[in-house]
């Protein structure tokens, strides 16, 4: 039992970033239709951005909080947000927006956001070079969860913590400002929004802002979890597919919420068989669901 | 008294091909206007060239004596124009409230007394203010689409079939409605399939066949006219 739990908790840290990643994927398919396969390798710029910040500047400064990490990760996480939302809207203007005007299929759309993704993944390298590094080296102990044999690091807490911070501002950004009730109303129906009086080529760029916003804190937070490395985050997007097609497709809480199936679901599953096989619970999970339930368990909207 | 409304010579279509051809028509304010004909005349063409959802190739579109023609939705929204369109013209996964919220996206105060007023006209949807639209019946949901048209205090209102798919009780309830807006000083626009029905409500008629202005009169004239009852009214006068 304590097994299961201490395999629930790691799969709890590991879906919040999932889940946020996810949440960013699905916002921007809901609004712009296509799948971003670039979502995994921006997740990488941002925690190499984060990198460059504290390390390569040098702004971590000593450690807080019992977090393996100083203040300079806060200030590093508050930019990587901005230079990210900014990247995604440009990475729009320049590519997608002029696709999208040619009237280009989503094939079309997916594949060049793949050669985004790629065109990411070689600078990186070029600057970075190819081995992973870490924002602070060294073992971080992990501590007992209220006197009991299941252990957690500070920085898991950070993570998770991160993850209910970011979902509220999201539901309050989504439900209660003019802005958010804009953006699930051109999700819902983009013509009916324009003639509506709502600028969409602005509610766009907002999205893709917010998506990038949200890519950036799920990056980093995985190279706060893993390591910093320029695969991680192409590895997650087929989780984070899994993540966005199990919560209903465009439905960001649906998303983080597939987003911890997938990850708890994966992580307790090594309990039992190899943990050279956990990728696969999530996918079969994923059939299972879209034979019962093919819109997702929340189904598609906002 | 003077058009809010004209179109002058105007064509538009689909790409390259033209749907309508050299339409020159107008609406004065408080007026009820009907355009019908048979399917694939053009009739939701023509509404949606007004309105800057299709490319204009030629002619001109004026609101209120200047020129909208090639402005694009939000900003012919912004000058006081509402379009509801036949289908989709409710969004779905938004409660009631946030529909008509988004209605009046472009006003920037006394957002919650426009949705109050618009509650009064249809007290049918107050009642159900914070459900999700999805839940609401054909009627219901037209009377939503006809509110969150309203809610910027629109001069001209476009309907395209705003009685499609109705039942009859909620066909006169409707048209009902769209009198009682046009009361209001709000010029009207309307497409209509009903059109014996549509046209009975209406002041003017335009009979658009194959893309062009084939006829137009007073409504009440084109319910008398025995030629434009036989091909586009389905009625066999002798």
């Amino acid at each position: 039992m304590e097994e299961i739990l201490q395999l629930t908790i790691f799969g709890i840290v590991i879906g919040s970033i999932i889940g946020l990643g996810s949440m960013g994927l699905t916002l921007s398919y809901g609004i712009t239709k296509f799948a971003n396969f670039a979502h995994g390798d921006i997740m990488s710029l941002a925690m190499y951005i984060a990198y460059f910040i504290v390390v390569d500047i040098g702004v971590m400064g000593p450690t807080v909080f019992s977090l393996s990490f100083g203040w300079g990760m806060f200030l590093a996480i508050a930019v990587t947000v901005i230079l990210l939302a900014i990247f995604s809207v440009v990475v729009d203007k320049l590519i997608y927006k002029k696709l999208r005007r040619d009237r280009s299929n989503i094939v079309t759309m997916a594949i060049a956001s793949l050669g985004v993704g790629i065109i990411i993944r070689a600078a990186v390298t070029m600057f970075w070079g190819p081995y992973a590094r870490l924002y602070v080296p060294g073992i971080h102990e992990a501590v007992p969860i209220a006197g009991s044999k299941i252990l957690i690091k500070p920085d898991q807490i950070f993570i998770i913590g991160l993850t209910i911070v970011v979902t509220l501002i999201m539901y309050y950004l989504l439900y209660h400002t003019k802005l958010g009730k804009a953006m699930r109303a051109t999700a819902d129906n983009p013509d009916l929004a324009a003639v509506s009086g709502i600028n969409i080529n602005n509610i766009l760029a907002y999205t893709w802002a917010i998506t990038g916003a949200l890519t950036a804190v799920a990056g980093i937070m995985l190279g706060i979890q893993a390591q910093v490395y320029i695969n991680l985050g192409f590895n997650l997007l087929l989780p984070m597919f899994a993540a966005v097609i199990l919560g209903g497709i465009g439905n960001p809480w649906g998303a983080l919420i597939g987003g911890f199936i997938v990850a708890i679901s994966s992580e307790v599953s090594t309990a039992w068989i190899a943990t050279g096989y956990k990728p696969a619970v999530p996918f079969v999970i994923l059939i299972i669901m879209l034979i019962v339930r093919p819109r997702g368990i929340f189904g598609s909207n906002i | 008294m003077s058009n809010i409304l004209e179109t002058k010579q105007l064509s538009s279509g689909y790409g390259d091909i033209t749907i309508i051809d050299n339409i020159s028509m107008h609406l004065e304010p408080a007026e009820i206007v009907t355009i019908i004909g048979p399917n694939g005349a053009g009739k939701s063409t023509l509404l949606k060239a007004i309105f800057g959802m299709l490319p204009i190739f030629n002619g001109e579109v004026e609101f209120q004596g200047k020129a909208i023609t090639r402005k694009n939705p939000s900003e012919i929204v912004a000058l006081g124009a509402s379009f509801v369109p036949q289908t989709d013209n409710i969004f779905p996964s938004l409660s009631i409230k946030e529909n008509l919220e988004i209605g009046g996206y472009q006003r920037i105060n006394e957002l919650d007394e426009q949705i109050k007023k618009m509650f009064a006209l249809f007290p049918e949807l107050a009642k159900k203010s914070n459900e999700k639209a999805s839940n609401l019946s054909g009627g219901q949901r037209q009377s939503l689409a006809l509110a969150r048209a309203l809610m910027l205090d629109p001069k001209i209102l476009l309907l395209d079939e705003p009685s499609a798919a109705l039942s009859p009780v909620m066909r006169i309830f409707i048209f009902d409605k769209i009198k009682e807006i046009a009361s209001l000083g709000v010029g009207i626009l309307m497409i209509e399939q009903n059109a014996e029905e549509a046209l009975k409500e209406s002041d003017r008629g335009y009979v658009l066949a194959g893309g062009t202005i084939a006829f137009h009169d007073t409504a009440e004239a084109i319910l008398a006219n025995p030629e434009v009852g036989r091909l586009f009214l389905g009625l066999q006068k002798e």
